[in-house]
Protein backbone atom coordinates (compact mmCIF):
# COMPACT_ATOMS: atom_id res chain seq x y z
CA UNK A 1 0.00 0.00 0.00
CA UNK A 2 1.28 3.43 -0.83
CA UNK A 3 0.98 6.27 1.57
CA UNK A 4 -1.99 8.63 1.47
CA UNK A 5 -0.86 12.26 1.52
CA UNK A 6 -4.11 14.08 1.00
CA UNK A 7 -7.59 12.88 1.82
CA UNK A 8 -10.72 14.86 1.07
CA UNK A 9 -14.03 13.85 2.64
CA UNK A 10 -17.45 15.06 1.48
CA UNK A 11 -16.33 18.59 0.75
CA UNK A 12 -19.14 21.08 0.11
CA UNK A 13 -19.11 24.71 -0.97
CA UNK A 14 -21.94 26.84 -2.26
CA UNK A 15 -22.02 30.43 -3.50
CA UNK A 16 -25.60 31.57 -3.08
CA UNK A 17 -27.59 29.10 -5.16
CA UNK A 18 -24.58 27.75 -7.04
CA UNK A 19 -23.11 24.52 -5.76
CA UNK A 20 -19.41 24.83 -6.57
CA UNK A 21 -18.27 21.75 -4.69
CA UNK A 22 -20.85 19.06 -4.15
CA UNK A 23 -19.93 16.27 -1.76
CA UNK A 24 -16.45 15.71 -3.17
CA UNK A 25 -14.30 12.90 -1.75
CA UNK A 26 -11.00 11.60 -3.07
CA UNK A 27 -7.42 10.97 -2.01
CA UNK A 28 -3.96 11.54 -3.41
CA UNK A 29 -1.10 9.09 -2.78
CA UNK A 30 2.60 9.71 -2.45
CA UNK A 31 4.41 9.64 -5.82
CA UNK A 32 1.14 10.18 -7.62
CA UNK A 33 -0.05 12.74 -10.13
CA UNK A 34 -3.75 13.02 -9.63
CA UNK A 35 -5.44 15.06 -12.35
CA UNK A 36 -8.77 16.81 -11.96
CA UNK A 37 -10.55 17.51 -15.21
CA UNK A 38 -13.92 18.90 -16.04
CA UNK A 39 -15.66 21.45 -18.26
CA UNK A 40 -15.34 25.18 -17.58
CA UNK A 41 -17.11 26.20 -14.42
CA UNK A 42 -16.99 22.68 -12.98
CA UNK A 43 -15.41 24.04 -9.79
CA UNK A 44 -11.81 22.92 -10.27
CA UNK A 45 -10.17 26.14 -9.09
CA UNK A 46 -12.67 26.45 -6.26
CA UNK A 47 -11.62 22.97 -5.17
CA UNK A 48 -7.96 24.01 -5.14
CA UNK A 49 -8.65 27.15 -3.12
CA UNK A 50 -10.38 25.02 -0.49
CA UNK A 51 -7.51 22.57 -0.32
CA UNK A 52 -5.14 25.50 0.12
CA UNK A 53 -7.26 27.43 2.62
CA UNK A 54 -7.91 30.51 0.55
CA UNK A 55 -11.58 29.68 0.77
CA UNK A 56 -13.11 27.56 3.48
CA UNK A 57 -15.58 24.78 2.69
CA UNK A 58 -19.13 24.87 4.09
CA UNK A 59 -18.86 21.24 5.13
CA UNK A 60 -16.54 18.26 4.87
CA UNK A 61 -12.89 17.77 5.81
CA UNK A 62 -9.43 17.88 4.34
CA UNK A 63 -6.69 15.72 5.80
CA UNK A 64 -3.02 16.20 4.99
CA UNK A 65 -0.65 13.46 6.15
CA UNK A 66 -3.33 12.32 8.56
CA UNK A 67 -3.90 15.73 10.09
CA UNK A 68 -7.15 17.65 9.76
CA UNK A 69 -6.29 20.90 8.00
CA UNK A 70 -9.79 21.89 6.91
CA UNK A 71 -9.73 25.25 8.67
CA UNK A 72 -5.99 25.91 8.76
CA UNK A 73 -4.71 29.29 7.49
CA UNK A 74 -3.04 29.32 4.07
CA UNK A 75 0.41 30.30 5.30
CA UNK A 76 0.36 27.42 7.81
CA UNK A 77 -0.57 24.94 5.08
CA UNK A 78 2.45 26.17 3.18
CA UNK A 79 4.59 25.47 6.23
CA UNK A 80 3.26 21.90 6.26
CA UNK A 81 4.48 21.32 2.72
CA UNK A 82 1.65 22.32 0.44
CA UNK A 83 2.24 24.71 -2.44
CA UNK A 84 0.13 25.94 -5.29
CA UNK A 85 0.51 27.62 -8.64
CA UNK A 86 -2.12 29.94 -10.02
CA UNK A 87 -4.17 29.62 -13.19
CA UNK A 88 -3.81 33.35 -13.79
CA UNK A 89 -0.10 34.06 -13.33
CA UNK A 90 0.39 35.46 -9.87
CA UNK A 91 3.96 36.61 -9.33
CA UNK A 92 5.69 39.81 -8.20
CA UNK A 93 5.84 41.63 -11.51
CA UNK A 94 8.01 44.50 -10.31
CA UNK A 95 10.64 42.12 -8.87
CA UNK A 96 13.40 40.41 -10.81
CA UNK A 97 12.86 36.76 -11.69
CA UNK A 98 15.48 35.67 -9.19
CA UNK A 99 14.01 37.90 -6.46
CA UNK A 100 10.62 36.30 -7.08
CA UNK A 101 11.98 32.85 -6.41
CA UNK A 102 14.26 34.03 -3.59
CA UNK A 103 11.20 35.40 -1.83
CA UNK A 104 9.63 31.96 -2.10
CA UNK A 105 12.79 30.32 -0.72
CA UNK A 106 12.96 32.84 2.10
CA UNK A 107 9.48 31.88 3.31
CA UNK A 108 10.80 28.45 4.29
CA UNK A 109 14.38 29.16 5.32
CA UNK A 110 14.40 30.68 8.75
CA UNK A 111 12.25 33.64 9.75
CA UNK A 112 12.03 36.95 7.95
CA UNK A 113 12.15 39.32 10.90
CA UNK A 114 15.66 40.23 9.87
CA UNK A 115 16.05 43.92 9.30
CA UNK A 116 19.73 44.42 8.52
CA UNK A 117 21.46 42.20 5.99
CA UNK A 118 20.44 42.82 2.40
CA UNK A 119 18.43 39.81 1.24
CA UNK A 120 20.04 40.04 -2.20
CA UNK A 121 23.41 39.19 -0.68
CA UNK A 122 22.32 36.03 1.15
CA UNK A 123 24.10 33.32 -0.77
CA UNK A 124 21.89 30.59 0.63
CA UNK A 125 18.71 32.24 -0.64
CA UNK A 126 20.15 33.10 -4.03
CA UNK A 127 21.59 29.63 -4.56
CA UNK A 128 18.37 27.83 -3.72
CA UNK A 129 16.44 30.24 -5.93
CA UNK A 130 18.87 29.65 -8.78
CA UNK A 131 18.49 25.89 -8.37
CA UNK A 132 14.73 26.20 -8.69
CA UNK A 133 15.16 28.34 -11.81
CA UNK A 134 17.46 25.69 -13.27
CA UNK A 135 14.74 23.09 -12.80
CA UNK A 136 12.27 25.04 -14.90
CA UNK A 137 15.02 26.16 -17.32
CA UNK A 138 14.56 29.83 -16.53
CA UNK A 139 18.05 30.49 -15.15
CA UNK A 140 19.03 32.59 -18.18
CA UNK A 141 16.28 35.04 -17.28
CA UNK A 142 17.27 35.43 -13.63
CA UNK A 143 17.99 39.15 -13.67
CA UNK A 144 15.07 40.16 -15.87
CA UNK A 145 11.98 41.70 -14.37
CA UNK A 146 9.09 39.27 -14.09
CA UNK A 147 6.94 41.69 -16.08
CA UNK A 148 9.32 41.35 -19.03
CA UNK A 149 8.90 37.58 -19.32
CA UNK A 150 6.84 35.95 -22.06
CA UNK A 151 3.62 34.25 -21.09
CA UNK A 152 5.15 30.78 -21.15
CA UNK A 153 8.11 31.91 -19.07
CA UNK A 154 5.77 33.38 -16.48
CA UNK A 155 4.11 30.00 -16.21
CA UNK A 156 7.54 28.45 -15.61
CA UNK A 157 8.24 31.07 -12.96
CA UNK A 158 4.98 30.11 -11.26
CA UNK A 159 6.21 26.54 -10.97
CA UNK A 160 9.70 27.60 -9.85
CA UNK A 161 8.18 29.62 -7.02
CA UNK A 162 5.98 26.75 -5.91
CA UNK A 163 9.01 24.42 -6.04
CA UNK A 164 11.20 26.82 -4.08
CA UNK A 165 9.08 26.30 -0.98
CA UNK A 166 10.17 22.64 -0.99
CA UNK A 167 6.67 21.27 -1.09
CA UNK A 168 5.57 17.71 -0.49
CA UNK A 169 2.32 18.38 -2.26
CA UNK A 170 1.83 20.55 -5.31
CA UNK A 171 -1.50 22.00 -6.36
CA UNK A 172 -1.06 23.05 -9.97
CA UNK A 173 -3.83 25.07 -11.57
CA UNK A 174 -3.47 24.75 -15.34
CA UNK A 175 0.32 25.04 -15.46
CA UNK A 176 0.38 24.63 -19.28
CA UNK A 177 -2.33 27.18 -20.07
CA UNK A 178 -1.26 29.26 -23.06
CA UNK A 179 2.13 27.61 -23.44
CA UNK A 180 3.77 26.93 -26.80
CA UNK A 181 4.41 23.34 -27.92
CA UNK A 182 8.08 23.40 -26.98
CA UNK A 183 7.52 24.94 -23.54
CA UNK A 184 4.70 22.51 -22.99
CA UNK A 185 6.93 19.55 -23.75
CA UNK A 186 9.60 20.67 -21.33
CA UNK A 187 7.00 21.30 -18.64
CA UNK A 188 5.64 17.83 -19.26
CA UNK A 189 9.03 16.31 -18.53
CA UNK A 190 9.47 18.49 -15.46
CA UNK A 191 6.13 17.54 -13.92
CA UNK A 192 6.85 13.89 -14.53
CA UNK A 193 10.13 14.17 -12.64
CA UNK A 194 8.52 16.13 -9.81
CA UNK A 195 6.20 13.45 -8.55
CA UNK A 196 9.02 11.42 -7.00
CA UNK A 197 8.78 11.72 -3.21
CA UNK A 198 5.90 14.12 -3.72
CA UNK A 199 2.36 14.23 -4.97
CA UNK A 200 0.73 16.54 -7.45
CA UNK A 201 -2.87 17.55 -7.88
CA UNK A 202 -3.06 18.73 -11.46
CA UNK A 203 -5.86 20.75 -12.98
CA UNK A 204 -5.34 20.90 -16.72
CA UNK A 205 -7.34 21.33 -19.92
CA UNK A 206 -4.83 19.76 -22.29
CA UNK A 207 -6.08 16.16 -22.50
CA UNK A 208 -2.83 14.83 -24.02
CA UNK A 209 -0.99 16.13 -20.99
CA UNK A 210 -3.53 14.80 -18.53
CA UNK A 211 -3.73 11.31 -19.98
CA UNK A 212 0.03 11.20 -20.52
CA UNK A 213 0.97 12.30 -17.03
CA UNK A 214 -1.70 11.34 -14.57
CA UNK A 215 -1.68 8.15 -12.54
CA UNK A 216 -5.30 8.71 -11.68
CA UNK A 217 -7.91 11.13 -12.97
CA UNK A 218 -10.98 12.56 -11.27
CA UNK A 219 -13.75 14.08 -13.34
CA UNK A 220 -15.63 17.03 -11.92
CA UNK A 221 -18.92 18.14 -13.44
CA UNK A 222 -20.99 20.93 -11.86
CA UNK A 223 -19.12 20.53 -8.61
CA UNK A 224 -19.79 16.81 -8.42
CA UNK A 225 -17.15 14.12 -8.81
CA UNK A 226 -18.60 11.70 -11.34
CA UNK A 227 -15.65 9.34 -11.64
CA UNK A 228 -12.14 8.62 -10.36
CA UNK A 229 -9.79 6.09 -11.90
CA UNK A 230 -6.75 5.36 -14.02
CA UNK A 231 -6.56 7.05 -17.44
CA UNK A 232 -7.77 3.86 -19.09
CA UNK A 233 -10.75 3.51 -16.78
CA UNK A 234 -11.67 7.14 -17.34
CA UNK A 235 -11.34 6.79 -21.09
CA UNK A 236 -13.76 3.84 -21.02
CA UNK A 237 -16.21 5.34 -18.52
CA UNK A 238 -19.51 5.98 -20.37
CA UNK A 239 -20.61 8.66 -17.92
CA UNK A 240 -17.44 10.62 -18.49
CA UNK A 241 -17.71 10.30 -22.23
CA UNK A 242 -21.21 11.66 -22.10
CA UNK A 243 -20.50 14.51 -19.74
CA UNK A 244 -17.15 15.63 -20.87
CA UNK A 245 -15.14 13.92 -23.53
CA UNK A 246 -18.04 13.92 -25.97
CA UNK A 247 -19.70 11.09 -27.83
CA UNK A 248 -17.95 9.84 -30.91
CA UNK B 1 25.94 26.37 2.95
CA UNK B 2 29.00 25.96 5.10
CA UNK B 3 31.58 27.10 2.58
CA UNK B 4 31.26 30.76 1.76
CA UNK B 5 32.67 30.29 -1.68
CA UNK B 6 30.56 32.06 -4.24
CA UNK B 7 29.55 29.95 -7.24
CA UNK B 8 30.43 31.64 -10.51
CA UNK B 9 26.93 31.87 -11.89
CA UNK B 10 25.72 33.60 -8.73
CA UNK B 11 28.32 36.35 -8.72
CA UNK B 12 26.29 38.74 -10.81
CA UNK B 13 23.22 38.12 -8.67
CA UNK B 14 24.75 38.97 -5.32
CA UNK B 15 25.12 42.70 -5.74
CA UNK B 16 24.56 44.64 -2.55
CA UNK B 17 22.03 47.46 -2.95
CA UNK B 18 23.35 51.02 -3.24
CA UNK B 19 22.23 53.69 -0.79
CA UNK B 20 22.13 56.47 -3.36
CA UNK B 21 20.93 54.29 -6.21
CA UNK B 22 22.70 54.50 -9.54
CA UNK B 23 22.85 56.62 -12.67
CA UNK B 24 21.28 60.06 -12.76
CA UNK B 25 19.26 59.43 -9.62
CA UNK B 26 22.50 58.98 -7.71
CA UNK B 27 23.90 62.34 -8.79
CA UNK B 28 20.68 64.17 -8.01
CA UNK B 29 20.24 62.53 -4.63
CA UNK B 30 23.72 63.37 -3.42
CA UNK B 31 23.40 66.90 -4.82
CA UNK B 32 20.12 67.51 -2.98
CA UNK B 33 21.33 66.07 0.31
CA UNK B 34 24.45 68.26 0.17
CA UNK B 35 22.39 71.31 -0.79
CA UNK B 36 19.93 70.66 2.01
CA UNK B 37 22.83 70.84 4.43
CA UNK B 38 24.94 73.56 2.82
CA UNK B 39 22.33 76.18 1.95
CA UNK B 40 21.00 76.69 5.49
CA UNK B 41 24.61 76.89 6.70
CA UNK B 42 25.27 79.58 4.15
CA UNK B 43 22.13 81.46 5.10
CA UNK B 44 23.08 81.27 8.76
CA UNK B 45 26.60 82.45 7.93
CA UNK B 46 25.10 85.48 6.28
CA UNK B 47 23.01 86.12 9.34
CA UNK B 48 19.70 85.00 7.88
CA UNK B 49 17.98 83.02 10.64
CA UNK B 50 14.74 82.56 8.72
CA UNK B 51 16.12 80.15 6.19
CA UNK B 52 17.77 78.09 8.89
CA UNK B 53 14.44 77.67 10.66
CA UNK B 54 12.72 77.01 7.38
CA UNK B 55 15.24 74.30 6.53
CA UNK B 56 14.85 72.74 9.97
CA UNK B 57 11.14 72.53 9.26
CA UNK B 58 11.81 70.84 5.93
CA UNK B 59 14.13 68.31 7.56
CA UNK B 60 11.69 67.49 10.40
CA UNK B 61 8.79 66.97 8.01
CA UNK B 62 11.08 64.97 5.74
CA UNK B 63 11.63 62.52 8.61
CA UNK B 64 7.86 62.16 8.99
CA UNK B 65 7.52 61.67 5.23
CA UNK B 66 10.32 59.08 5.19
CA UNK B 67 8.52 57.18 7.95
CA UNK B 68 5.24 57.27 6.02
CA UNK B 69 7.03 56.16 2.87
CA UNK B 70 8.10 52.94 4.57
CA UNK B 71 4.51 51.74 4.81
CA UNK B 72 2.91 53.72 1.98
CA UNK B 73 5.62 53.53 -0.64
CA UNK B 74 7.17 50.17 0.16
CA UNK B 75 4.33 48.48 2.01
CA UNK B 76 1.43 49.79 -0.07
CA UNK B 77 -0.48 50.75 3.07
CA UNK B 78 -2.12 54.12 2.56
CA UNK B 79 -2.21 55.51 6.08
CA UNK B 80 -4.24 58.68 6.36
CA UNK B 81 -3.46 59.15 10.02
CA UNK B 82 0.24 59.74 10.22
CA UNK B 83 -0.12 63.21 11.70
CA UNK B 84 -1.30 61.49 14.88
CA UNK B 85 2.20 60.10 15.41
CA UNK B 86 3.67 63.56 14.89
CA UNK B 87 1.26 64.94 17.48
CA UNK B 88 1.97 62.17 19.97
CA UNK B 89 5.69 62.81 19.54
CA UNK B 90 5.22 66.51 20.15
CA UNK B 91 3.12 65.97 23.28
CA UNK B 92 5.74 63.49 24.54
CA UNK B 93 7.98 66.53 24.72
CA UNK B 94 5.38 69.04 25.91
CA UNK B 95 3.76 67.10 28.72
CA UNK B 96 6.93 66.01 30.59
CA UNK B 97 8.36 69.52 30.10
CA UNK B 98 5.21 70.97 31.68
CA UNK B 99 5.86 68.80 34.73
CA UNK B 100 9.47 69.89 34.88
CA UNK B 101 11.18 66.96 33.17
CA UNK B 102 13.42 68.57 30.58
CA UNK B 103 15.73 65.74 29.54
CA UNK B 104 15.80 64.90 25.87
CA UNK B 105 16.81 61.39 26.87
CA UNK B 106 13.32 61.10 28.34
CA UNK B 107 11.45 63.08 25.65
CA UNK B 108 12.77 61.40 22.53
CA UNK B 109 12.54 57.74 23.64
CA UNK B 110 9.12 58.47 25.13
CA UNK B 111 7.97 60.04 21.85
CA UNK B 112 9.07 57.00 19.88
CA UNK B 113 7.70 54.53 22.39
CA UNK B 114 4.31 56.24 22.72
CA UNK B 115 3.95 56.52 18.96
CA UNK B 116 4.98 52.88 18.52
CA UNK B 117 2.42 51.80 21.11
CA UNK B 118 -0.31 53.81 19.42
CA UNK B 119 0.74 52.25 16.10
CA UNK B 120 0.64 48.76 17.60
CA UNK B 121 -2.86 49.12 19.01
CA UNK B 122 -4.44 50.98 16.09
CA UNK B 123 -2.46 49.02 13.50
CA UNK B 124 -3.58 45.70 14.95
CA UNK B 125 -7.16 46.75 14.22
CA UNK B 126 -6.64 48.81 11.04
CA UNK B 127 -4.62 46.13 9.27
CA UNK B 128 -7.59 43.78 9.40
CA UNK B 129 -9.13 46.03 6.75
CA UNK B 130 -8.01 46.73 3.19
CA UNK B 131 -7.95 49.55 0.67
CA UNK B 132 -10.35 52.40 1.25
CA UNK B 133 -11.41 50.98 4.62
CA UNK B 134 -7.81 51.07 5.79
CA UNK B 135 -7.53 54.71 4.76
CA UNK B 136 -10.71 55.60 6.62
CA UNK B 137 -9.93 53.68 9.78
CA UNK B 138 -6.40 55.10 10.13
CA UNK B 139 -7.89 58.55 9.71
CA UNK B 140 -10.55 57.78 12.31
CA UNK B 141 -7.93 56.69 14.84
CA UNK B 142 -5.92 59.83 14.16
CA UNK B 143 -9.02 61.93 14.78
CA UNK B 144 -9.58 60.10 18.06
CA UNK B 145 -6.06 60.99 19.13
CA UNK B 146 -6.66 64.57 17.99
CA UNK B 147 -9.79 64.97 20.11
CA UNK B 148 -8.13 63.23 23.03
CA UNK B 149 -5.35 65.82 23.18
CA UNK B 150 -7.81 68.60 22.44
CA UNK B 151 -9.75 67.65 25.56
CA UNK B 152 -6.72 67.82 27.87
CA UNK B 153 -7.44 71.19 29.50
CA UNK B 154 -4.45 70.76 31.78
CA UNK B 155 -2.15 70.77 28.75
CA UNK B 156 -3.67 73.73 26.98
CA UNK B 157 -6.58 72.07 25.19
CA UNK B 158 -7.12 73.79 21.87
CA UNK B 159 -4.87 76.71 22.86
CA UNK B 160 -1.83 74.45 22.84
CA UNK B 161 1.06 74.74 25.29
CA UNK B 162 4.24 76.75 25.12
CA UNK B 163 7.58 75.00 25.54
CA UNK B 164 9.63 77.33 27.72
CA UNK B 165 12.78 75.33 27.15
CA UNK B 166 13.78 72.93 24.43
CA UNK B 167 14.63 69.32 25.31
CA UNK B 168 17.91 69.12 27.20
CA UNK B 169 20.47 66.80 25.61
CA UNK B 170 23.20 67.67 28.10
CA UNK B 171 26.17 67.79 25.78
CA UNK B 172 24.50 69.83 23.04
CA UNK B 173 22.12 72.76 23.29
CA UNK B 174 19.34 72.57 20.73
CA UNK B 175 17.91 75.96 21.65
CA UNK B 176 20.73 77.07 19.38
CA UNK B 177 19.06 77.10 15.96
CA UNK B 178 22.14 75.85 14.18
CA UNK B 179 22.65 72.95 16.59
CA UNK B 180 19.00 72.05 16.22
CA UNK B 181 19.27 71.99 12.46
CA UNK B 182 22.34 69.78 12.56
CA UNK B 183 20.69 67.37 14.98
CA UNK B 184 17.60 67.16 12.80
CA UNK B 185 19.72 66.63 9.70
CA UNK B 186 21.70 63.83 11.33
CA UNK B 187 18.48 62.17 12.50
CA UNK B 188 17.06 62.43 8.98
CA UNK B 189 20.20 60.76 7.64
CA UNK B 190 19.89 58.01 10.25
CA UNK B 191 16.22 57.44 9.38
CA UNK B 192 17.02 57.23 5.68
CA UNK B 193 19.84 54.75 6.32
CA UNK B 194 17.59 52.67 8.55
CA UNK B 195 14.86 52.65 5.92
CA UNK B 196 17.46 51.67 3.33
CA UNK B 197 18.60 48.76 5.47
CA UNK B 198 15.07 47.67 6.25
CA UNK B 199 13.65 47.72 2.72
CA UNK B 200 16.50 45.63 1.34
CA UNK B 201 16.55 43.13 4.19
CA UNK B 202 14.54 39.93 4.30
CA UNK B 203 11.86 41.85 6.16
CA UNK B 204 11.79 44.54 3.49
CA UNK B 205 11.48 41.98 0.70
CA UNK B 206 8.48 40.54 2.47
CA UNK B 207 6.96 43.99 3.00
CA UNK B 208 7.39 44.85 -0.67
CA UNK B 209 6.10 41.45 -1.68
CA UNK B 210 2.91 42.07 0.32
CA UNK B 211 2.52 45.32 -1.58
CA UNK B 212 3.04 43.66 -4.93
CA UNK B 213 0.87 40.58 -4.45
CA UNK B 214 -0.53 39.70 -1.05
CA UNK B 215 -2.36 36.56 -2.13
CA UNK B 216 0.87 35.12 -3.48
CA UNK B 217 2.71 35.99 -0.27
CA UNK B 218 0.16 34.03 1.72
CA UNK B 219 0.45 31.15 -0.73
CA UNK B 220 4.21 31.16 -0.21
CA UNK B 221 3.63 30.77 3.51
CA UNK B 222 3.97 34.28 4.89
CA UNK B 223 1.85 35.61 7.70
CA UNK B 224 1.44 38.93 5.92
CA UNK B 225 -0.45 40.54 8.79
CA UNK B 226 2.45 40.16 11.24
CA UNK B 227 4.95 41.70 8.85
CA UNK B 228 2.70 44.61 7.98
CA UNK B 229 1.97 45.32 11.61
CA UNK B 230 5.69 45.34 12.42
CA UNK B 231 6.32 47.80 9.59
CA UNK B 232 3.46 49.96 10.84
CA UNK B 233 4.97 50.09 14.32
CA UNK B 234 8.46 50.95 13.00
CA UNK B 235 6.95 53.69 10.86
CA UNK B 236 4.99 55.03 13.83
CA UNK B 237 8.05 55.17 16.05
CA UNK B 238 10.03 57.00 13.39
CA UNK B 239 7.21 59.48 12.92
CA UNK B 240 7.06 59.99 16.69
CA UNK B 241 10.68 61.04 16.53
CA UNK B 242 9.78 63.61 13.88
CA UNK B 243 7.02 64.83 16.20
CA UNK B 244 9.43 65.34 19.11
CA UNK B 245 11.64 67.42 16.82
CA UNK B 246 8.73 69.45 15.48
CA UNK B 247 7.53 70.23 19.02
CA UNK B 248 10.97 71.55 19.85
CA UNK B 249 11.24 73.46 16.59
CA UNK B 250 7.96 75.31 17.17
CA UNK B 251 8.62 75.85 20.88
CA UNK B 252 4.94 75.19 21.03
CA UNK B 253 2.86 72.03 21.19
CA UNK B 254 -0.64 72.05 19.78
CA UNK B 255 -3.19 69.69 18.29
CA UNK B 256 -2.75 71.66 15.08
CA UNK B 257 0.17 69.33 14.27
CA UNK B 258 -2.18 66.34 14.20
CA UNK B 259 -5.24 67.44 12.24
CA UNK B 260 -6.22 65.20 9.35
CA UNK B 261 -5.09 67.82 6.82
CA UNK B 262 -1.56 67.37 8.16
CA UNK B 263 -1.82 63.66 7.41
CA UNK B 264 -2.85 64.60 3.90
CA UNK B 265 0.14 66.90 3.55
CA UNK B 266 2.49 64.10 4.56
CA UNK B 267 0.89 61.83 1.98
CA UNK B 268 1.36 64.50 -0.66
CA UNK B 269 5.03 64.88 0.20
CA UNK B 270 5.55 61.16 -0.25
CA UNK B 271 3.58 60.90 -3.49
CA UNK B 272 4.98 64.16 -4.87
CA UNK B 273 8.54 63.05 -4.23
CA UNK B 274 8.06 59.47 -5.32
CA UNK B 275 6.47 56.78 -3.17
CA UNK B 276 8.69 53.75 -2.79
CA UNK B 277 11.89 55.62 -3.54
CA UNK B 278 14.34 56.15 -0.70
CA UNK B 279 14.95 59.88 -1.08
CA UNK B 280 11.66 60.74 -2.76
CA UNK B 281 9.96 61.86 0.46
CA UNK B 282 12.85 64.27 1.19
CA UNK B 283 12.46 65.74 -2.27
CA UNK B 284 8.70 65.89 -1.72
CA UNK B 285 9.07 67.72 1.59
CA UNK B 286 11.42 70.27 0.03
CA UNK B 287 9.20 70.98 -2.97
CA UNK B 288 6.03 71.01 -0.88
CA UNK B 289 7.28 73.51 1.69
CA UNK B 290 9.09 75.68 -0.85
CA UNK B 291 5.97 75.98 -2.99
CA UNK B 292 3.83 76.70 0.02
CA UNK B 293 6.26 79.44 1.04
CA UNK B 294 6.59 80.99 -2.41
CA UNK B 295 2.91 80.85 -3.37
CA UNK B 296 1.71 82.21 -0.05
CA UNK B 297 3.95 85.23 -0.53
CA UNK B 298 2.02 86.16 -3.68
CA UNK B 299 -1.54 85.59 -2.64
CA UNK B 300 -3.59 84.56 0.35
CA UNK B 301 -5.48 82.24 -1.98
CA UNK B 302 -2.32 80.21 -2.53
CA UNK B 303 -4.11 76.95 -1.87
CA UNK B 304 -5.80 77.23 -5.25
CA UNK B 305 -2.72 77.14 -7.54
CA UNK B 306 -1.08 74.76 -5.09
CA UNK B 307 -3.98 72.33 -5.37
CA UNK B 308 -3.89 72.58 -9.15
CA UNK B 309 -0.19 71.77 -9.09
CA UNK B 310 -0.73 68.73 -6.88
CA UNK B 311 -3.50 67.42 -9.13
CA UNK B 312 -1.22 67.90 -12.14
CA UNK B 313 1.58 65.96 -10.42
CA UNK B 314 -0.64 63.07 -9.40
CA UNK B 315 -2.12 62.79 -12.89
CA UNK B 316 0.94 63.26 -15.04
CA UNK B 317 4.12 62.74 -13.07
CA UNK B 318 4.32 59.01 -12.55
CA UNK B 319 6.73 58.04 -9.79
CA UNK B 320 6.86 61.60 -8.45
CA UNK B 321 9.85 63.96 -8.68
CA UNK B 322 12.16 61.01 -8.21
CA UNK B 323 10.54 59.23 -11.12
CA UNK B 324 11.16 62.22 -13.39
CA UNK B 325 14.88 61.91 -12.88
CA UNK B 326 15.40 58.17 -12.77
CA UNK B 327 13.17 57.43 -15.74
CA UNK B 328 14.96 56.44 -18.87
CA UNK B 329 13.29 58.84 -21.30
CA UNK B 330 14.21 56.81 -24.35
CA UNK B 331 12.91 53.38 -23.39
CA UNK B 332 10.43 54.68 -20.83
CA UNK B 333 11.60 52.30 -18.12
CA UNK B 334 12.98 53.28 -14.77
CA UNK B 335 16.66 52.89 -14.13
CA UNK B 336 18.70 52.59 -10.96
CA UNK B 337 16.08 52.26 -8.25
CA UNK B 338 14.21 49.11 -7.67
Amino acid sequence: MSKTLLKVESLKKTFGGVVATDDVSFDVQLNEIHAVIGPNGAGKTTLITQLFGEQLPDAGSVFFQGENITRLATNKRSAKGLARSFQITSVFFDFSVLDNVALAVQAHKGHSFKFWQAATTEIELRQAAMDALHKVKLDKRASMKASELSHGERRQLEIAMALATNPVFLLLDEPMAGMGAEESASMFGLLKSLKEQRAILLVEHDMDVVFGLADRISVLVYGRLIATGTPDEIRRNPQVREAYLGEE
Amino acid sequence: MSVQEIPKELESHLKPPLLFGSGRGRVLTIFIMVLLFALPMLAWGMGNQFYLDFSSRIVCLAIAAVSLNLILGYGGLVSFGHAAFVGIGAYAVGIPAYHGYESAWLHFPLAMFAAALFALVTGAISLRTKGVYFIMITMAFAQMAYYFFLSLEEYGGDDGMTLWDRSDFGFIDISNKLTFFMLAYVLLAVCICLTFKIVHSRFGMVLRGCNSNEARMKALGYNTYAYRLTAYVISGAMCGLAGALIGNLQDFVTTDTMTWTRSGELMFMVILGGAGSLFGPVLGAIVFLLLEEILSAYTIHWHLPFGAFLIFCVLFVKGGMNGLVTRDWITGSKQGEK
